[in-house]
């Protein structure tokens, strides 16, 4: 039993539980994605109303259009201005349509780049909700950038010199959430999931076979716990009993206390330090295996294994 | 087409001498062009840069092969961080383990991983050249190509030379999970470190580059180059074609395409390539920034006084407690401290 365990609370407990016990991979993956997924589901505007007294939603990337996929804009976040980005879907046919799910193109990228440079004028922190399935795959959208705004996306959250702190609060898929997603601190609600694609496109990669989505959510592993033990998010939020769904003020008050004691702690932190732990932050995330042939400076700082094979055709497992 | 002479050897004419009016076409194998139906021998192929003679079609090159081109058709290039391998974070099994699919291309393609890093001059001018080759695992950035592609940054730094990334990549390497969507993340990093040493990237893409590697450092070139005929896009033609059910034409995403999209520089010929990279670094040439010495350099050079210091200090406990000491490990000890060359005799 951990330490978190058996000193935590409730909401403590049950998480130690899901981070720390060795899941059931295919049934615990197949059900986070679907609780993710569930249309009930707080979207970012639902978090903004509960977080703020006042909001004001921009629009626009000034460019081409506004993507209503992305909303973005600045709200009073207990008693100081906070910037926002988030990515909406929407609950019945035609809200989702005119959210195209959420699945931004270009212009929805550019439009959170505009608030993020907004955020660094007016010196205010930044707050990214993550939910979307991915980019928008379309015609339109490749031909107007869309790797590129996603690539101008991330690298401006890299740069912006203001506290971010970004939150998967349902899923998150491939580069369409990661455009938002590189901030001082990464949290993930406790049924939310993070991944490189969703479980459809996967299973039709890899198995050849859409139909086998099963397969590839257990294999991808896309659950908050995964993503703790990686190191790519820093906390995970605790959920009201059954999932955020069931009771969204709930989830916002939960949420809303997660953030604020973030956002104190960034404050906090000279600018110099902070920008610099947010690139070592991402700059370390990775893993990979090293042997001792080619470099030699490898080798004097320790980081290689001696022991390695020095063909480097036929590697053998190691360490 | 190409400024360059084409280089044709004389089995090549004699055998064009002998077509007769209307050849019977053949479909496309090894030596034959799938575009032109030409034929060609393997020396031929590789004294063009893997480009048909007849109608400059593009056909794949492998990493190290493109060295020698950049390099000015020799290999003289050293390549760096071959010892980086891929782990299996997730365990992750499709219709095969995945450490099996990295052996397999491994010992397919004789590389160590999806990208290649090597130290080279391009027409006379230095830099680091981070070169994907698509024939391993479809390119695919995992963690290994993500760490060498930000260590190729970090060494071009160190020299104060510019990066020349030439991409070539389905994506994100779904095997390693979200850390493999984290490597997006930590290339953008790598090429905003190199902002901030007010160094150029030169990036060219090459057929295929898509997914998440045209999603993060390909689309942040300082100059951005294609070669003809590459296929560039976020997500491909195909999945565009399921997800929207809309009917693409067939030049979509190409290059020739995303030059007229403003997304690219450039179209350039491979042939062409090494000269029109090596203008580029020559116009960006910066001895102010170049060779600076290694930070290692630096504080060896300022701690030596001290380490002489230090060792004078240890010499001269030495002596005095020698006296002391048993006789035959004072003998010994005087042995080990006497200065190499000893005395003249």
């Amino acid at each position: 039993m951990s330490s978190a365990k058996s000193i935590g609370g409730r909401f403590v407990k049950r998480i130690a539980d899901k981070l720390h016990t060795a899941p059931d991979a295919t049934s615990d993956s197949w059900d986070a994605i679907q609780l993710a997924r569930h249309q009930e589901r707080p979207y970012p505007l639902d978090y903004i109303g509960r977080f703020c007294d006042e909001f004001e939603e921009l629009h626009g990337d000034r460019l081409f259009r506004d993507d209503p996929a992305i909303v973005c804009g600045i709200g009073r976040y207990h008693g100081e201005p906070v910037a926002f980005i988030g990515e909406q879907k929407g609950r019945d046919t035609a809200d989702r349509q005119y959210r195209n799910f959420g699945m931004p193109g270009p212009e929805g990228y550019r439009k959170a780049m505009r608030v993020m440079n907004l955020a660094t004028k007016l010196d205010i922190p930044l707050v990214t909700l993550i939910d979307t399935p991915g980019a928008f795959p379309g015609a339109g959208a490749e031909e107007r950038g869309q790797g590129g705004a996603i690539a101008r996306s991330i690298a401006e959250m890299v740069r912006i010199q203001v506290p971010t702190v970004a939150v998967i609060i349902g899923e998150g898929s491939s580069g369409g959430a990661l455009a938002i997603g590189v901030a001082d601190r990464v949290l993930i609600m406790e049924n939310g999931t993070y991944s490189v694609i969703s479980p459809e496109g996967g299973s039709a990669i890899l198995w050849r076979d859409a139909g086998k989505a099963r397969l590839a959510a257990a294999a991808f592993r896309p659950t908050a716990a995964t993503c703790y033990r990686f190191g790519v998010v820093d906390a995970v939020v605790p959920e009201p009993e059954g999932g955020a769904h069931k009771d969204h003020d709930e989830a916002a008050r939960l949420l809303d206390q997660y953030l604020q004691r973030q956002l104190k702690e960034l404050r906090a932190m000279p600018r110099a330090d902070r920008l610099r732990q947010r690139r070592e932050r991402f700059r370390r995330l990775g893993a990979h295996k090293e042997f001792a042939i080619g470099d030699p400076s490898a080798v004097v700082s320790g980081r290689v294994d001696l022991t390695a094979p020095s063909d480097p055709s036929a590697p053998q497992a190691a360490k | 087409m190409s400024q360059n002479p084409i280089q044709v050897t004389v089995d090549r004419l004699k055998r064009i001498a002998h077509i007769p009016e209307r050849a019977p076409r053949k479909p496309a194998d090894a030596g034959t062009c799938p575009k032109c139906q030409s034929h060609f021998s393997s020396e031929e192929m590789v004294a063009n840069a893997r480009v048909c003679t007849n109608c400059a079609h593009h056909f794949a090159i492998t990493a190290r092969e493109r060295l020698d081109h950049l390099a000015g058709g020799h290999d003289e290039w050293r390549e760096i961080w071959t010892e980086l391998r891929a782990s299996d974070p997730l365990q992750f099994v499709d219709l095969e383990p995945y450490p099996d699919r990295v052996r397999k291309a491994e010992q397919s393609t004789d590389l160590g991983e999806a990208v290649v890093v090597a130290e080279l001059e391009i027409e006379g001018e230095l830099c680091v050249a981070a070169i994907m080759d698509f024939k391993f695992m479809g390119g695919s950035m995992g963690s290994v190509v993500g760490e060498k592609i930000a260590r190729g940054c970090e060494r071009a730094i160190e020299l104060g030379v510019p990066l020349v990334a030439i991409t070539s990549s389905g994506g994100a390497r779904m095997q390693e999970g979200v850390l493999a969507l984290m490597q997006m993340a930590k290339t953008v990093v790598a090429f905003e470190e190199m902002a901030d040493a007010n160094l150029p990237i030169i990036v060219v893409l090459t057929h295929p580059t898509t997914g998440g590697v045209w999603a993060s450092f390909a689309a942040l070139g300082d100059f951005t180059y294609a070669e003809p005929g590459a296929l560039i896009a976020f997500s491909g033609p195909r999945v565009i074609e399921q997800t929207t059910r809309e009917k693409l034409p067939d030049d979509f995403g190409k290059a020739e395409q995303q030059l007229l999209n403003g997304q690219i520089d450039a179209v350039v010929d491979r042939r062409d390539l090494p000269a029109r990279i090596g203008k580029v670094l020559r116009i960006c040439h910066r001895p102010d920034l170049a060779a600076q010495p290694p930070l290692a350099n630096i504080i060896s050079q300022a701690s030596g006084e001290r380490m002489g210091r230090i060792a004078d200090a240890v010499a001269e406990t030495i002596t005095q407690t020698l006296p002391k000491l048993p006789k035959k490990i004072a003998d010994r000890v005087a042995k080990a401290i006497e200065p190499r060359g000893g005395d003249d005799r």
